[in-house]
């Protein structure tokens, strides 16, 4: 049985479709109207998939925070679809860690794939991509200036976790003549410490498959690892980690 | 055959009359609590001391045997909050900041009828806000000991009931007797039996009434001051919900059954029920281990001691997180696990409530060696979350 899942999160839409054997993927940016882009998402789909936009028996399973906005045959709430997404990319993880644009959150998983508990973070921006994005705003940066810290550079601690303060914080370290990379990597480290206090708080022991936005910075990932002391393992689709598990639970 | 068919008859009639009874009796409940405002204000007016309380701690059978009329001023709306905040802190639970900013803005119209306010000293941020409150109304504020571990405690504590019996009867001219007293409790006993036997419906394999109905309930209950008429009325409400069950009819189709906990839920909070009964959940709120549900009906005053000592074993026993420790909280929460048949656990905490805040940490612990699942959300009397709310306990069906 073929089945989409659509992950409308408040960035970007991202689309998968599982044909009962393989997955492809395709992202779009959510623009202003989150059903709009979904129903775009789907038709790039199955024009990559190279199937009629009106084949029958494809059912559709949404997800993200647009979810209630877009008529589909099931809605799932992310938590769901992300640990089924990350169980399918990463098989026996214990864990899911998902930082993305807006929110962060922590899955523990039952040995058999089963949620059993999660900590969501929802409600501050610190954390979460959007941290870093305020932040690459202020240093003249973008995003992805993030995952291209040279090695070796050293990190110049940021203590202000609140958005707020890091940013007066970094507009002051910039006019005392810190170069942008050392504090680019105090920024990745206090999200990094964000991540683990929730892993800590979250408990239970294993590998961590790392999903969302931000799970393709390579330094956040291995600060994260040091951290823990836990394997801290994303996917090259990780950030569709959500469309995946969502087209997985349709297809049930 | 026939018969079969006949008996079927007469499950679809007695259906059919209780449906429309639960209906009439939903609505005067409705009615009732729109209308207390103007029942407070026509008690008033015959001349009967209304006396404020914020909190389960306060003995009501005090305040009944004094001939005055007990009327709850716990707010949970966001509306006054604004205002509050110019005498008080922000980082504040809003319970207490609605509360005295309905006071403040003279908007409550409970407030605005009561002669005297009973405090306790629970939390810290309520003590305090008390001593601000005295200067809008006369307070008086009981000193609540916070621990039923120690013997002096129960001690300390009667000191206060008598001292709270005395500021009574100087204040309005009565003399609150034993015999007053005695028929007092007898009363306050009867209206939570009945509430509770409502309450227990949860006890039923399948659920007989929504969440958002146990709350109507509890409200209609704590704002009905002719009290003989809402214990007829509760009891006959419970009594048409048991008939028409009985017939066969399930009025809420639900599979996961969740008990609430934590601070006190009011209109505000309203919107964690939507979110926990939403219909896409599959999901039922069988019972509210909370102060205004079961956390005050599950504990009877005893009719068998002096009455004063009643009084002070039963409102010193209260699991209320201000206590340390409140282990009885959580085999309260326990109890009902297993009475309900919950499925899971939801500990709502109210933003800058230290107490229910921290002892989530306990519950969670407890709960997970039991293998209940549990989720605890943070929120506040605004509607900005709602959608992070829905995603949180949709995941946490998803769960069960
Ligand atoms: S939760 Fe505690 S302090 Fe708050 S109303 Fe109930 S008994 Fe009082
Ligand atoms: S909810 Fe918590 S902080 Fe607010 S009044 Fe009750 S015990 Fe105090």
């Amino acid at each position: 049985m073929r089945s989409i899942g659509v992950d409308i999160g408040s960035a970007a839409t991202k689309c998968a479709l599982w044909d009962g054997n393989d997955i492809i993927c395709c992202i779009t940016p959510t623009g202003w109207t989150p059903k709009e882009s979904a129903e775009a998402a789907v038709v790039m789909i199955k024009e990559k998939a190279g199937i009629a936009p009106d084949a029958p028996g494809i059912s559709v399973t949404a997800t993200g925070y647009g979810r209630n906005v877009f008529p589909a045959d099931k809605r799932v709430t992310e938590i769901s679809c992300h640990a089924a997404g990350a169980r399918f990319l990463v098989p026996e993880v214990g864990m899911v860690l998902d930082i993305g644009g807006q929110d962060s959150k922590v899955i523990s998983l039952h040995p058999d794939g089963r949620v059993a508990d999660f900590i969501m973070n929802d409600k501050c921006a610190a954390g979460t991509g959007r941290f870093l994005q305020n932040m690459a705003v202020h240093l003249g940066c973008t995003l992805s200036d993030f995952c291209s810290i040279p090695e070796g550079t050293v990190m110049q601690p940021i203590n202000s976790m609140c958005t707020v303060f890091a940013e007066s914080e970094v507009i002051g370290l910039l006019a005392h003549g810190i170069a942008k990379e050392p504090i680019c990597a105090g920024l990745l480290d206090s999200v990094a410490q964000k991540a683990v206090t929730m892993i800590s708080r979250a408990g239970g022991s294993g590998d961590i498959c790392f999903t969302g936005g931000c799970a393709q910075n390579g330094m956040l990932r291995a600060l994260i690892e040091e951290k823990t002391g836990r394997r801290v393992i994303s996917h090259a689709l990780s950030q569709y980690a959500g469309a995946i598990g969502a087209a997985l639970i349709g297809a049930k | 055959m026939r018969r079969h068919h006949g008996r079927e008859l007469k499950e679809e009639i007695t259906i059919r009359n209780c449906v429309e009874k639960i209906d009439e009796l939903f609505e005067k409940m409705r009615e009732g609590v729109r209308n207390a405002p103007v029942a407070v204000k026509e008690l008033k007016e015959a001349g009967r001391p209304i006396v404020g309380i914020y909190c389960t701690f306060t003995p009501w059978e005090l305040i009944n045997a004094a001939g005055g009329i007990p009327v709850s001023l716990c707010s949970t709306s966001e509306k006054p909050i604004a205002a509050a905040e110019q005498h008080l802190p922000r980082n504040l639970c809003p319970l207490i900041k609605s509360s005295y900013g309905f006071a403040l803005t003279d908007t409550c119209p409970y407030f605005h009828f009561c002669d005297i306010v009973i405090g306790e000293t629970t939390c810290d941020g309520k003590k305090k806000m008390y001593e601000l409150l005295n200067a809008l109304r006369p307070t008086h504020v009981m000193q609540l000991p916070q621990t039923t571990e120690h013997a002096k405690s129960l001690e300390l504590w009667k000191h206060e009931v008598i001292k709270l019996k005395e500021v009574l009867e100087e204040r309005f001219g009565a003399s609150i007797t034993d015999e007053k007293l005695t028929s007092a409790i007898k009363l306050k006993n009867s209206i939570n039996a009945a509430a509770l036997r409502f309450y227990d419906l949860a006890a039923l394999p399948d659920p007989v009434v929504s969440g958002k109905e146990i709350m109507l309930v509890s409200d209609y209950i704590k704002f009905t001051f002719d009290y003989e008429e809402a214990i007829a009325n509760v009891n006959a409400l419970t009594d048409s919900l048991l008939d028409a069950y009985k017939s066969g009819l399930r009025r809420v189709s639900a599979s996961k059954r969740i008990l609430i906990t934590g601070c006190p839920m009011g209109k505000s909070l309203e919107k964690v029920v939507d979110a926990i009964e939403a219909p896409e959940n599959s999901a039922v709120v069988v019972g509210f281990e909370n102060c205004g549900n079961l956390k005050c009906t599950h504990y009877k005053v005893r009719e068998d001691i002096a009455p004063l000592d009643a009084i002070t074993e039963k409102y010193l026993s209260i699991p209320c997180s201000v206590m340390s420790p409140n282990n009885e909280r959580i085999e309260l929460i326990r109890h009902y696990i297993k009475k309900y048949r919950a499925d899971g656990v939801a500990d709502v905490i109210l933003q800058a409530c230290h107490t229910y805040n921290v002892e989530s940490h306990s519950v969670r612990t407890a709960l997970a060696s039991d293998g209940i699942p549990y989720i605890a959300v943070e929120t506040d009397y605004s509607q900005g979350d709602v959608g992070q709310l829905a995603t949180r306990f949709g995941a946490f069906a998803e769960m069960l």
